[in-house]
């Protein structure tokens, strides 16, 4: 198994003490198409926090291909959600005042790539996604559904294990929230890219293979939908 | 941390990209290093201005002239009116060997020069050919009284540069040209265009140098002088002779050897020691103002970077969770800090160094009003570990952003 999560719990301790993951067990293999789906305050997000190593948890164990992910200092978890976790988040989360290609780069430059390599490396990414005319354009010039390819492109650029993706569509209207998510389940098909979806759209849950649904903290039922008919209004599009 | 060249246009992407916070930031760093800068430069003119005024006028030197007694001895009552004479420069020079010269001067006031119909109204001083070590002149045209026109009472003089433009009005040599001074008819053979403004005797430029034999016969002033000018042996202060000059002095004189009054004791030393202490003392703010404006503009930008820094939460949190470690936000905040003060403060250089340039070109390069290479460098030493301090507190904070952070920009 790529991740294998046991009995996680996680704590807020800011003023009230929230207790927002109360054991989780969870196993993703490599190549999986996953979601999480849940309610708002169901934990969805630290867990996803968790897994994609920004947040740390209080009880159980997490390995990542083998490895025990607890107790890492600030360096190491660094240096691991570098080389094997690619985020996509809701916002796109691009540095406004750099360049698409440059925003795409950015990964290799805190892995020491040098600028000929990861320029290269980052125009192939952009040129995979039909936006090398846009490489040179800042974020503001570019529509949100253009601005998510960027993110993807900078996700994976460093070739992770896991891609990471935080209501990916969150932000985008239902046509372009389809593009996304046809390019998402492109890399998996033919990359064979571990992806892990967070939404709370049953449309976006539809595309995936395999939906987790999370309540209260706690992993509830696992549906499996290889034929795509878990939701009824998944089929075709996306209900905003 | 890496130091390559990627770092560095990492950094000036930031700092280029964001080109009004940059400027916001670095500006009180620049007008900190402006003013230290300027008003150094501008103390360093002021000092050279003035100092220009002691030119031409030997440093260890006194002057000597007679004032009314102040106490009552050998039967003698106090207030007594007496004078310097010949006499007394013979006697210092027999017997203050420290002295490598004493001459006497003597100065008549408010005589009218005149050439045909032009006329100036200037003052005569008598003089001996050493005096000429004493005040240097600058001469212009032709010579300065020599020995034998004192010996011969030759009737020859130095004209002031005034006083030549007001008689020749051409401004051609007037050597050899004979004008009128008072009722007699001398003749010219110099002109001197010092503009040193300490001089005895009145100012140089209003002045006419004549042999001081020839003075003396025509003020009938027999033996007194109205000054004595000394210049000490090299290595020699005139302070520590004060004593023995007023003993050799007052003990030929009548008067009390501890009344201190009766003879005034100019010393020149003294009164450059003193100029010196001023400037020292004016040094001595300036670098207190501008290291205080340095520091109050490092402090504005250490403000202005922590502000900037918590304006860049999601920019920061982005790195971490594409992989920067603590480190290198580290790294890049304090690099962005230095290079932000050392621009910033070289621009500040370059400015004052400008506006410096400037004054002197205003002034007609009367004094250099600029700083040295080594203040220079200091200063922008002095500016780097400033922008390290600066950068350092909110280094700290944007170390301490969590990935976590940047989601939560709503």
């Amino acid at each position: 198994m790529l991740i294998e999560l046991k009995d996680i719990h996680k704590t807020y301790n800011k003023g009230q003490p929230l207790h927002v993951l109360k054991g989780v067990d969870l196993e993703i293999g490599q190549g999986e198409f996953v979601s999480i789906m849940g309610a708002s305050g169901s934990g969805k997000s630290t867990l996803l926090n968790i897994l994609g190593i920004l947040d740390n948890y209080d009880e159980g164990t997490y390995y990542l291909d083998g490895q025990l992910i607890k107790y890492l200092s600030e360096k190491e978890a660094a240096h691991y959600r570098n080389k094997m976790i690619g985020f996509v988040f809701q916002s796109f989360n691009l540095i406004s005042f750099k360049t698409a290609v440059e925003n795409v780069e950015l990964p290799l430059f805190y892995q020491g790539v040098g600028r000929k390599k990861r320029r290269e490396m980052a125009m192939e990414y952009l040129e995979r996604f039909g936006l090398a005319d846009w490489a040179l354009h800042y974020p503001n010039e570019m529509s949100g559904g253009q601005k998510q390819r960027v993110a993807i492109a900078r996700a994976l650029i460093t070739q992770p294990r896991i891609l990471l993706a935080d209501e990916p569509t969150g932000a985008l209207d239902s046509k372009t929230s389809v593009d996304v998510m046809e390019l998402l389940t492109k890399l998996y098909r033919e990359e064979k890219v571990t992806i892990i979806v967070v939404t709370h759209e049953s449309g976006v849950a539809n595309c995936t293979d395999k939906i987790i649904h999370i309540k209260d903290g706690i992993i509830g039922e696992t549906t499996l939908n290889e034929q795509h008919h878990a939701s009824v209004f998944g089929t075709d599009t996306i209900i905003k | 941390m890496r130091f390559d060249a990627d770092t560095y246009r990492e950094i000036a992407d930031s700092l280029l990209r964001n080109k009004r916070r940059s400027l916001l930031t670095g500006f009180g760093i620049f007008w900190g290093l402006f003013m230290l800068l300027f008003l150094i430069g501008g103390g360093n003119g002021l000092k050279d201005l003035l100092s220009k005024n002691f030119d031409g006028f030997a440093t260890n030197s006194i002057v000597l002239f007679a004032n009314e007694t102040t106490k009552p001895y050998k039967g003698f009552k106090e207030g007594r009116t007496w004078q310097l004479e010949y006499r007394d420069v013979d006697r210092l020079k027999e017997m203050v060997p420290e002295l490598e010269l004493v001459t006497p001067q003597l100065a008549s006031w408010g005589v009218k020069a005149t050439r045909d119909t032009r006329s100036a109204s200037c003052h005569t001083k008598g003089v001996e050919a050493v005096y000429s070590q004493v005040e240097t002149p600058v001469l212009k045209f032709g010579r300065y009284i020599n020995e034998v026109d004192v010996m011969q009472k030759r009737k020859v003089c130095v004209i002031g540069e005034h006083v030549w433009n007001e008689l020749f009005p051409g401004g051609e040599d007037p050597c050899g040209t004979y004008i009128c001074v008072g009722s007699i008819y001398y003749r010219v053979v110099g002109v001197d265009v010092s503009t040193s403004n300490i001089n005895m005797g009145g100012r140089s430029s209003d002045a006419i140098t004549v042999p001081i034999s020839v003075l003396r016969d025509v003020l009938n002033s027999g033996n007194s002088v109205g000054i004595i000018c000394a210049v000490g042996k090299s290595g020699v202060s005139m302070s520590d002779l004060e004593s023995r000059i007023r003993q050799v002095i007052n003990r030929q004189h009548f008067i009390d050897p501890s009344d201190k009054e009766a003879m005034m004791y100019l010393n020149m030393e003294a009164i450059f020691r003193i100029v010196d202490k001023l400037f020292r003392g004016v040094n001595f703010m300036i670098w207190l103002v501008g290291i205080g404006t340095l520091l109050a503009g490092a402090i504005g930008v250490s403000n202005i970077m922590l502000v900037v820094v918590r304006e860049r939460t999601v920019e920061i949190g982005i790195r971490r969770a594409i992989g920067a470690t603590p480190r290198d936000i580290l790294s890049q905040i304090i690099l962005e800090g230095i290079a932000l003060t050392v621009v910033a403060g070289a621009s500040g250089i370059v400015f004052s160094v400008f506006l410096l340039n400037l004054f002197e070109i205003i002034t007609k390069h009367q004094a250099a009003f600029q700083i040295h290479f080594g203040t220079a460098v200091i200063a922008l030493l002095l500016l780097t570990l400033l922008g390290i301090l600066a950068g350092i507190a909110p280094a700290y904070r944007a170390m301490h952003i969590k990935p976590v952070d940047a989601m939560r920009d709503e």
